[in-house]
């Protein structure tokens, strides 16, 4: 493969997916099969594009010296052209090699969700979940079996159009292209979120999702606009160099005291703060449960919110412009981690108290990126994007998992036929392992990399790495609130095990739980893989018995981005025997408490603050959303536009015809017409009238008074004349 | 081909008049027949524009393929047509628009031939402001735009069509008063209305003299707002903007595609024809005021389109809102005269001009398609509609988010470069922007949300009121300006290059 050829294939990789899209909504929306084969291929094509990408940078040497580049003029602006194009450095090939892998992960799985190869339902309509369907055996016994979606190739077509927007994102060079794979996977959430549509609790879902988020887009699309008005371009590698770091970290930007770079910085993390579903922005997330699936809340909590930390792992030159290894950190960096470091805790305790399998997922996937978030904010940016990746695994797997499980719990429903159990709820499962073996020991394996288990799961070596960074660099807050979010991690994780899976069924609806077909299973498999094995491409060189058994490859080949070397970071036991301690204890905990817990009302956790989610949805609903609808709907439309602007405008109507009658009345009237028009009549008539008696018809009257008349003017001439 | 090469403008211009005379003769029952020789005949100047377009050499500063007829000579004012880069996205504006406003008129039964007359009429008054280089020819071809306009709101308008009509007409009329004042005075000082000359010798204006009896000073900047204030009507900037709901809503669904469309581009495209190059120490001067303007229509735009409860009249706030951004980018352009930073502004309002024609026309069509068959507005009486018009919606979210501005397509690209050319020069109004750009957001996503989405309104499922799928005519309609939109959200390249040679040369 020569660095041409693959660098050509970079671009290529996002467009199969999107072909898929395209030909799906356009011919083959009525072909199921066809829908889906062409959504899968377009996967695997694009999953095969990068891998070859992948192994080709993982065996360039120097690979962060000569990534795999490629751009184009895009936008005429003035004198010059605004380039976009595509980038492949150790970090995005990093970060393509778990989308790929989680994408095509999803398509697979996708078609067993969506129950391909079952009857369409009796009374399914598009924009519902589907309801089930009738089938006679033959034995002539009547069965309630699940049925297939009856949007199944828009469904494909979604995420068709998702993947190509994660593809861009992750290949782009630029911020400007970036921000569009960005809007469109936002699209995409929005459609999937509220893909049951007539559903209202859907498709307000979805309506919050998108507006969540958009409030970070704003904030980011000024900061794109920021950065390319101080630097000329929006290209990763030409703003990154270090003369332009230089004058953007010392010319002041002039609000807060921040430099141009912290303050370009913080306004592109806004974005990941709405992304990733960081506080306070976090609340679309568990909403977006509603996704008909677990594939759909997969794709955003595992892979999209995954985007949001990727673009801030990718501005952290900007966000640390000023600041060297070990030095104090800048202004932007500690916003950072703290709002990394806030969420981690804050989300872990809700997820403490939620029953419905997917939200501790979802609150559990807040709480992560929490942990990835305050990475970037010390530096520890590789050990960021070490847990950016081992999480997406597992975390996948997870998500995947779950859905497994409701679907499974969804056969049992359909068997008793008592629709009034929620198959989401955990307090209704239990003893599961049995019914789904596949399922439970793939969860395990998620759950417990999730938690921290030691030396085995993935999930251990990444986040040790975050620990042990916040340790030795002297974050002492960060790691013990990170410590503490960790253990709850372990507990809650153990909780949803146990209720879900230990134990015995707590309803007939467990019960009868199935295992799910291949097409679903398969894909947790492959995922369970990486969620162990991941974690050992990245054990620490001074990692006492392992360390330098395998390469640190990880380390030096993401830290490769930025620096030929990137410095290694020493060993301490405190941070190691925390990781142990709080895995192991809040794993433990988890079990001990729930091991026998049989309903709901005996959980103590039970918390209404937390069950709430500390009220937050209900306090932005009162001091935000509904002032601002009493604004549009009240303030500005009917007061400002009706009454305001259009009351001055009804009022030139009578002004005029106010100035018209006044004239008519006080001018036209008395003065034209009754004294001049009427006055002139009336006084003609008065003359006429008056001299009406005079004229009587005698000769000689008329002869007197022609004499007189006569005599007079001839007087009046002589005298005044003449004389 | 030589005639074809000098008269092409003048072509272009009159083919519409002499159609909508041709039709006078034609026989007023032939509906069909009424219908298609007007569409053909809006055909003939568009396949001409694109001949323009190919010929057009956008390396070429100043107007090219400019024609000059003698037309008041007492006054020295001549039939003077030619175009530049910017005048040249209009007239393709225009002239795509138009055919496809008369396409989606086929639904219209009542009255068809002084309908399709208007709408040619209309179309020449719309192409000739783009095209003249006189002022006075200027604002003759202004009026002409109005009158049809008038008409075809105030008889083939919905329900309050008398009120919104006579708005349309008195606040128009109201604001080219300056407008027409203004231009006699150009016409007075200098004994010619020819642009081109104007250009020439405005500027060389010395500051210290005395023009009527006051310091050029003083002059300037009364003219300066007399042409504001008619452009803003027209564009319109709020507070000026309340005319426009009231219009939109009533108008035919043709004629607020091309009221949206076009007519709205009239008032900015004054700004850039006239206000900047004439003014361009008042414009500089006042630009925070035309900043803070484009800014409340922005965001009041956006809040009141999330106000209201009729489809077409949340579509008709979102051009408010939409328009305030070309406004924004006009206001940067002329605080930073001569950098980067305007010209990025420039580019990107004169693309925005551009790309709400195409969005909020489509929209405004869709709104029409669905009010065709249901009669209502009322965005309270939908609800779940997709199931039954999946491609219609389909069609709907495509346009709503071309509207939202979806990276990808047309609109970021825009509004994109408005907001880059208008950071640096204009922060805390640019900033305060982005609050509108949010709410774009709302009130796109409650279109969506009360017409396609939630629980079904069986009104529309079943019997003598089932809601139709859109027919093949609609979609050839939509489909043009939908392919437009994917190309310029992807390759902006091929039109804002024509753009940006114009608006470097001009500012």
């Amino acid at each position: 493969m020569t660095h041409e050829f693959v660098t050509n294939l970079v671009w290529l990789v996002p467009l199969p997916p999107l072909l898929a899209f395209a030909l799906i909504v356009l011919f083959t929306n009525k072909n199921k099969a066809l829908s889906h084969t062409v959504a899968i291929s377009a996967a695997f094509l694009s999953w095969l594009g990068s891998m070859i990408i992948f192994w080709s940078a993982v065996t360039t040497e120097h690979f962060g010296k000569e990534p795999f580049a490629l751009s184009i003029p895009w936008l005429p602006t003035g004198d010059t052209w605004l380039r976009v194009g595509v980038l492949i450095d150790p970090l995005s090939a990093a970060v393509l090699f778990f989308v790929a892998w989680t994408i095509l992960m999803i398509f697979v799985y996708s078609v067993g969700y969506h129950n391909f190869g079952q009857p369409a339902g009796d009374h399914d309509h598009a924009g519902l979940p589907p309801h089930g369907a009738t089938v006679t055996d033959e034995h002539g016994h009547k069965h309630t079996v699940l049925s297939i979606e009856p949007m199944y190739s828009r469904f494909f077509a979604f995420i068709g159009l998702f993947a190509f927007g994660m593809y861009t994102l992750v290949v782009s060079d630029n911020l400007l292209t970036l921000f569009v794979g960005w809007e469109i996977m936002g699209l995409c959430s929005y459609l999937l979120i509220g893909f049951w549509f007539a559903k209202p609790s859907a498709r307000a879902a979805g309506v919050k999702a998108f507006m969540t988020t958009r409030i970070g887009d704003v904030f980011m699309l000024l900061g794109i606009s920021f950065l390319y008005y101080a630097t000329g371009t929006l290209t990763y590698r030409e703003i990154f160099t270090e003369e332009t770091l230089h004058v953007l970290a010392t010319v002041p930007s002039g609000v807060f005291g921040l430099s141009a770079a912290g303050l370009i910085a913080i306004l592109l993390f806004i974005g990941t703060i709405g992304k990733s579903a960081q506080f306070p922005l976090h609340v679309w997330l568990p909403d977006a449960m509603e996704g008909p699936t677990p594939v759909s809340a997969m794709i955003h909590a595992a892979t999209m919110v995954s985007a949001g930390v990727y673009a801030t792992i990718r501005m952290f030159p900007l966000l640390s412009a000023g600041w060297h290894e070990g030095g104090p950190l800048t202004a932007a960096m500690t916003v950072v981690a703290f709002i990394g470091a806030f969420t981690a805790i804050f989300a872990a305790t809700i997820a403490v108290a939620q029953n419905d399998i997917k939200r501790v997922l979802a609150y559990s996937t807040i709480s992560q990126l929490g942990f990835m978030i305050a990475a970037i904010g010390m530096g520890a940016y590789i050990a960021a994007v070490f847990h950016l990746i081992t999480h997406a695994f597992f975390k996948a797997l997870l998500f995947l998992g779950s859905g497994s499980v409701i679907h499974g719990m969804e056969h049992g429903v359909y068997h008793t036929g008592n629709h009034k159990v929620d198959p989401q709820d955990m307090f209704n499962m239990g003893g599961l392992r049995k019914k789904m073996p596949i399922t439970f020991w793939t969860f395990l394996i998620g759950g417990f990399a999730l938690s921290g288990f030691p030396l085995i799961t993935a999930g251990f070596w990444s986040k040790d790495e975050i620990l042990a960074d916040a340790f030795v660099n002297g974050h002492l807050m960060i790691f013990i609130t990170l410590a503490i979010a960790a253990f709850m991690t372990a507990f809650y994780t153990m909780r949803q095990i146990t209720l879900t899976f230990l134990g015995e069924p707590r309803t007939k609806e467990a019960e009868h739980a199935q295992e799910t077909p291949w097409t679903m299973t398969a894909p947790l498999v492959v995922l369970s893989f990486f969620a162990v094995t991941y974690g050992w491409v990245g054990i620490p060189e001074h990692f006492p018995l392992l360390g330098g058994l395998v390469p640190n490859w990880f380390h030096e080949f993401v830290g490769g981005t930025l620096a030929e070397h990137p410095p290694v970071l020493e060993f301490s036991w405190i941070p190691l025997l925390t990781s142990l301690v709080v895995a192991l204890g809040g794993l433990g905990l988890g079990w001990f408490v729930y091991r026998d817990v049989k309903s709901q009302a005996e959980d103590k956790f039970q918390i209404p603050l937390l069950k709430n989610k500390y009220y937050f949805d209900e306090a932005y609903d009162f001091l935000i959303i509904q002032p601002l609808i009493w604004f549009s709907e009240v303030f500005v439309s009917k007061w400002m536009d009706k009454s305001v602007i259009d009351g001055i405008l009804h009022l030139f109507g009578p002004a005029t015809g106010g100035i018209g009658s006044t004239i008519r009345n006080y001018f036209d009237v008395p003065v034209v017409n009754r004294f001049f028009g009427d006055g002139s009549a009336d006084a003609t008539y008065w003359i006429g009238k008056n001299l009406r008696p005079i004229q009587t018809g005698r000769i000689q009257q008329y002869l007197i008074l022609s004499m007189v008349v006569l005599f007079v003017v001839g007087g009046l001439v002589y005298f005044l004349l003449l004389a | 081909m030589d005639f074809l090469n000098t008269h092409l403008l003048s072509l272009i211009l009159f083919v519409p008049t002499i159609a909508a005379l041709v039709i006078l003769f034609l026989p007023s029952g032939e509906t069909k027949l009424l219908r298609w020789f007007a569409f053909s005949a809006s055909l003939i100047p568009f396949v001409l524009t694109l001949v323009l377009w190919s010929r057009f050499d956008p390396n070429k500063t100043g107007f090219q393929f400019q024609e000059q007829y003698m037309w008041y000579e007492a006054i020295h004012s001549t039939l003077h047509l030619g175009v530049d880069g910017i005048s040249l996205t209009m007239v393709l504006l225009t002239t795509l628009l138009t055919p496809l406003a008369i396409l989606a008129s086929f639904s219209v039964t009542d009255r068809v031939k002084p309908y399709m007359m208007l709408f040619l009429f209309l179309e020449m008054g719309m192409l000739g402001v783009f095209m003249a280089l006189d002022l006075l020819i200027f604002f003759v071809f202004w009026e002409i735009g109005l009158v049809p306009m008038y008409f075809l709101i105030n008889q083939w308008g919905s329900a309050n069509k008398d009120y919104a009509s006579l708005k349309f007409m008195i606040y128009t009329m109201g604001g080219s008063l300056g407008l027409l004042l203004g231009i006699q005075m150009l016409g007075v000082l200098f004994g010619t209305y020819d642009l081109v000359a104007l250009y020439e010798r405005w500027n060389a204006l010395d500051s210290g003299s005395i023009l009527l009896g006051m310091p050029v000073h003083t002059v300037k900047t009364i003219a300066f707002w007399a042409f504001t204030i008619a452009f803003a009507i027209k564009v319109p900037v709020w507070p000026f903007h309340t005319w426009l709901p009231d219009a939109h809503t009533e108008a035919p669904t043709a004629g607020s595609m091309l009221l949206a469309g076009v007519l709205l581009k009239l008032g900015a495209y004054g700004f850039l024809r006239i206000v900047l190059p004439f003014y361009p120490v008042e414009a500089n001067m006042f630009a925070g005021a035309l900043a803070f303007l484009a800014v409340a229509a922005i965001v009041f735009g956006a809040f009141a389109a999330y106000g209201q409860t009729d489809f077409k009249r949340l579509v008709a706030y979102s051009s408010i809102n939409h328009m305030g951004f070309v406004v924004l980018g006009i206001a940067a352009a002329a605080r930073a005269a001569g950098t980067a930073d305007a010209h990025i502004a420039m580019n990107g309002a004169v693309l925005q001009m551009f790309n709400h024609g195409l969005s909020a026309a489509g929209m405004f069509f869709l709104v029409g398609v669905i009010y065709e068959r249901t009669h209502t507005r009322d965005l309270e009486k939908f609800g779940g509609l997709f199931p039954l018009v999946p491609v219609y919606g389909g069609i709907l979210i495509f346009m709503s988010m071309a509207s939202l501005g979806l990276p990808g397509l047309n609109g970021f690209v825009s509004e994109f470069l408005v907001v880059r050319g208008a950071y640096p020069v204009l922060t805390i109004y640019t900033a305060i922007s982005m609050l509108g750009l949010l709410f774009t957001g709302a009130y796109i996503l409650k279109g969506i949300m009360k017409v396609l989405h939630g629980p079904m309104n069986e009104e529309w499922a079943h019997g003598e009121h089932k809601l139709t799928e859109i027919n093949t005519r609609e979609i050839f309609v939509v489909v043009p300006l939908m392919v437009l939109i994917l190309v310029i959200g992807i390759w902006p390249a091929w039109i804002l290059e024509v753009i940006n040679k114009a608006v470097v040369a001009l500012f």
